[in-house]
């Protein structure tokens, strides 16, 4: 007898292995890259060795956009073929992509107190950066308020697909706010003696991304496989 | 299903909304009192002096607006789950868009009202001068509203239904009117003064396509999110 | 692809629901003929609203498929809607509006003539109240006024959740008239109940819901199976 398509297609495949040697390698790379950029790039005319900071801080953002864009692709897959895995996927990298948008906030700030005296400013990249923040935020607060997982699903699907599309909007208006007023104060105008490291950083730390989200994802689908086998034994037992 | 027939069924939500609304006791006069509230509220806080008052004038009123509007958006779904009305009315034929807009239309007036009156105190109260320029201003006041309603609505749908309502609306919705409060104040403070810099048009450009670009994801993301 | 009896009012095949961890549906197989009046019975929690919700397309299943006049209620569901009469154990009105606003809202929605609207108040017996908010009313009046607005879809397929509720002698009476003229029409009706004592009379079989399941052997007529009260 046919079954719906949430427990039929997912209980179909197995849930993905992610490769402890995949995870070596991503740590390894970013230790390496880290390494290089510290050790070759010069101290920076202001900020001295602050500046290397950067190496993590440049790259988290760029990793927590990814993010955000795997997000909006799954949300969208979802909604339009209703495939579980698209939503834990997508939940997987919103997670991930939380704790980088956080860690690059902290780094900014952690940047910022030295360089210009306080914890905080309104710059331009630092507030979107924040925005970012607090829209993944209310995407995982509300999936861990509806508990029906396809509501669930679906819920998060369009809040996810929604604010995702905010995102360039978000960024341009704050800029504009900044620009339009006030001279940007902004962490690196790049030198290229800089652009290697920060290039290295961000491949290395794409590794990392791609498998703190596989691992993430891997996580919620062996969660739903136990749920599957709870729905066989329901159904089918007496 | 005709446009005729949708249409119909847009106006009927609509009219259904703004009727229960208005005779509800804590209705519109609760949701106007609240703004009015926090924006007295604004000024003790922010006052006394007459120049930090006026400075703070545009975004006082923006955030009695959005705190306020929380509240009334709520609302719109808290009624068809107070006694269950929610299931007949997603019984009804026809596409489930025209709840959406009929739903959006009632709480544009609703909203609409409330501004109006927020935008009165907030000119007595924060002693801001009428410019020349002010029709322009309602423009920017018309097109940050379309686009707090149209989110308003949407993540209402969802947020009302779910357990922690008066935390999850907020808490979804303020983050993603970022730019909408920005253009709306700056743009509004650029109109009050002299606009020197012109951005009063660059800023208008933004909330409309701001505005088209939610309401066409919105409309067809609520499909999807209406049924339970 | 379902492929279901399309000589069936409803056609049930192992629905199964969860709510969180709790499956409330393990499996619910069962079927209601054209011209049949059925009775869903089962202890409190035991999933008959849940049953009536997915036929009602309310709800999506997680497991098995279900038809009604032979569409399927996930694929279908929009067909399914313009079909059924579905009375919930709330009564889903306005309370701020008038009985008589409640079903000119509800003509509108349908696309009825709002003259339908008072010609339903009266048959229902609230004639008089047309004009009265619903907040005043007691809760048979509101069940009234809930099958007034059923009455004016014209269903073929009734789901109705503890439908007896709240009502007096003549309103039960009242319900069941509605009840006959959808079965003599050729329709059905499935009637969620926790006691089949309004319902004597117009009941062609009762099924009973037990542990996620119908219970087998449970085709009796109704009012000669005693021991439906142990259930």
């Amino acid at each position: 007898m046919p079954q719906t398509e949430l427990s039929r297609e997912s209980r179909a495949a197995a849930p993905p292995r992610t490769s402890a040697f995949f995870g070596f390698i991503a740590f390894a790379a970013l230790i390496a890259a880290q390494v290089f950029s510290i050790l070759t790039s010069p101290a920076e005319a202001d900020m001295g060795h602050l500046q290397k900071i950067m190496y993590v801080h440049v790259p988290a953002a760029w990793m927590a956009f990814i993010s955000f864009f795997v997000v909006l692709v799954f949300s969208v897959r979802y909604l339009w073929k209703k495939r579980e895995n698209d939503d834990l996927l997508a939940a997987s990298a919103a997670e991930v992509g939380a704790t980088f948008t956080g860690l690059t906030l902290m780094l900014g700030m952690i940047w910022g107190r030295p360089a210009w005296g306080v914890w905080w400013v309104w710059d331009a990249r630092l507030t979107s950066t924040l925005v970012l923040f607090l829209i993944f935020v209310g995407y995982l607060a509300l999936r861990a308020f509806v508990d029906d997982a396809e509501q669930r699903a679906r819920w998060s699907a369009a809040v996810g697909a929604i604010g995702a599309i905010n995102v360039p909007i978000v960024y341009m208006s704050v800029k504009w706010w900044r620009t339009l007023h006030q001279p940007q104060s902004s962490p690196s105008t790049l030198d290229p003696a800089y652009t290697m490291g920060l290039r290295l950083n961000a491949i290395a730390l794409l590794l990392v991304t791609i498998y703190f989200i596989r691992k993430r994802y891997e996580i919620a689908r062996l969660e739903r496989a136990v749920e599957h086998l709870a729905e066989a034994a329901a159904m089918g037992g007496k | 299903m005709s446009w005729e027939d949708d249409w119909r069924r847009v106006r009927a939500i609509a009219k259904k909304d703004l009727t229960t609304e208005l005779r509800a006791k804590a209705g519109f006069n609760g949701v106007a009192s609240l703004a009015v509230t926090i924006l007295i509220l604004l000024g003790l806080a922010l006052g006394p002096d007459a120049d930090a008052l006026r400075n703070a004038a545009v975004g006082a009123v923006w955030l009695a607006t959005l705190f306020s509007g929380v509240l009334a958006f709520n609302r719109s779904f808290q009624v068809e789950l107070e006694s269950g009305a929610l299931e007949p009315l997603l019984l009804y034929p026809g596409p489930r868009w025209t709840i959406f807009a009929g739903k959006l239309l009632a709480n544009l007036i609703f909203v609409s009202l409330m501004v109006a009156i927020v935008t009165v105190a907030g000119i007595v109260l924060f002693g801001i001068a009428i410019p020349p320029r002010w029709p322009t201003i309602l423009l920017v006041i018309a097109l940050g509203v379309a686009g707090l309603v149209v989110l308003g609505t949407f993540y209402a749908s969802m947020a009302s239904r779910s357990r922690a309502r008066e935390v999850l609306l907020p808490l979804l919705l303020f983050p993603m009117l970022v730019p909408v409060l920005l253009a709306a104040t700056t743009a509004s403070k650029a109109l009050l003064g002299a606009d020197l810099m012109h951005e009063a048009g660059a800023w208008t450009r933004l909330l409309i396509g701001y505005d088209l670009v939610f309401l066409i994801a919105t409309f067809i993301a609520f499909e999807h999110v209406i049924e339970d | 692809m379902y492929n279901g009896r399309p000589d069936q009012a409803i056609d049930a095949r192992g629905l199964g629901k969860r709510f969180g961890i709790r499956w409330v549906l393990r499996g619910v197989t069962f079927g209601v003929g054209r011209g049949e009046a059925a009775a869903l019975l089962g202890p409190n929690g035991s999933g008959k609203s849940t049953v009536l919700r997915i036929l009602g397309t309310l709800r999506r299943p997680n497991a098995g498929t279900a038809s009604v006049n032979g569409l399927d209620i996930v694929d279908e569901a929009a067909s399914v809607r313009g079909q059924i009469g579905y009375l919930a154990h709330a009564p889903g009105l306005y309370d701020d509006l008038t009985a008589r606003e409640n079903l000119l809202f509800a003509a509108d929605m349908l696309g009825l003539p709002h003259a339908s609207v008072d010609v339903n108040l009266s048959r229902v017996g609230l004639g008089e109240v047309a004009s009265s908010r619903v907040r005043g009313f007691s809760a048979g009046m509101q069940r009234r006024l809930a099958l007034a607005r059923l009455i004016m879809r014209s269903p073929s397929v009734l789901l109705l959740d503890e439908p007896y509720a709240n009502l007096d002698e003549d309103g039960v009476e009242l319900m069941n008239s509605v009840i006959r003229d959808v079965i003599a029409a050729g329709g059905a009706a499935l009637l969620a109940l926790h006691e089949l004592a309004p319902a004597r009379g117009i009941l062609d079989r009762t099924l009973t819901l037990n542990e996620g399941r119908i219970a087998t052997g449970n085709s009796e007529r109704a009012g000669t199976n005693a021991s439906l009260a142990q259930v």
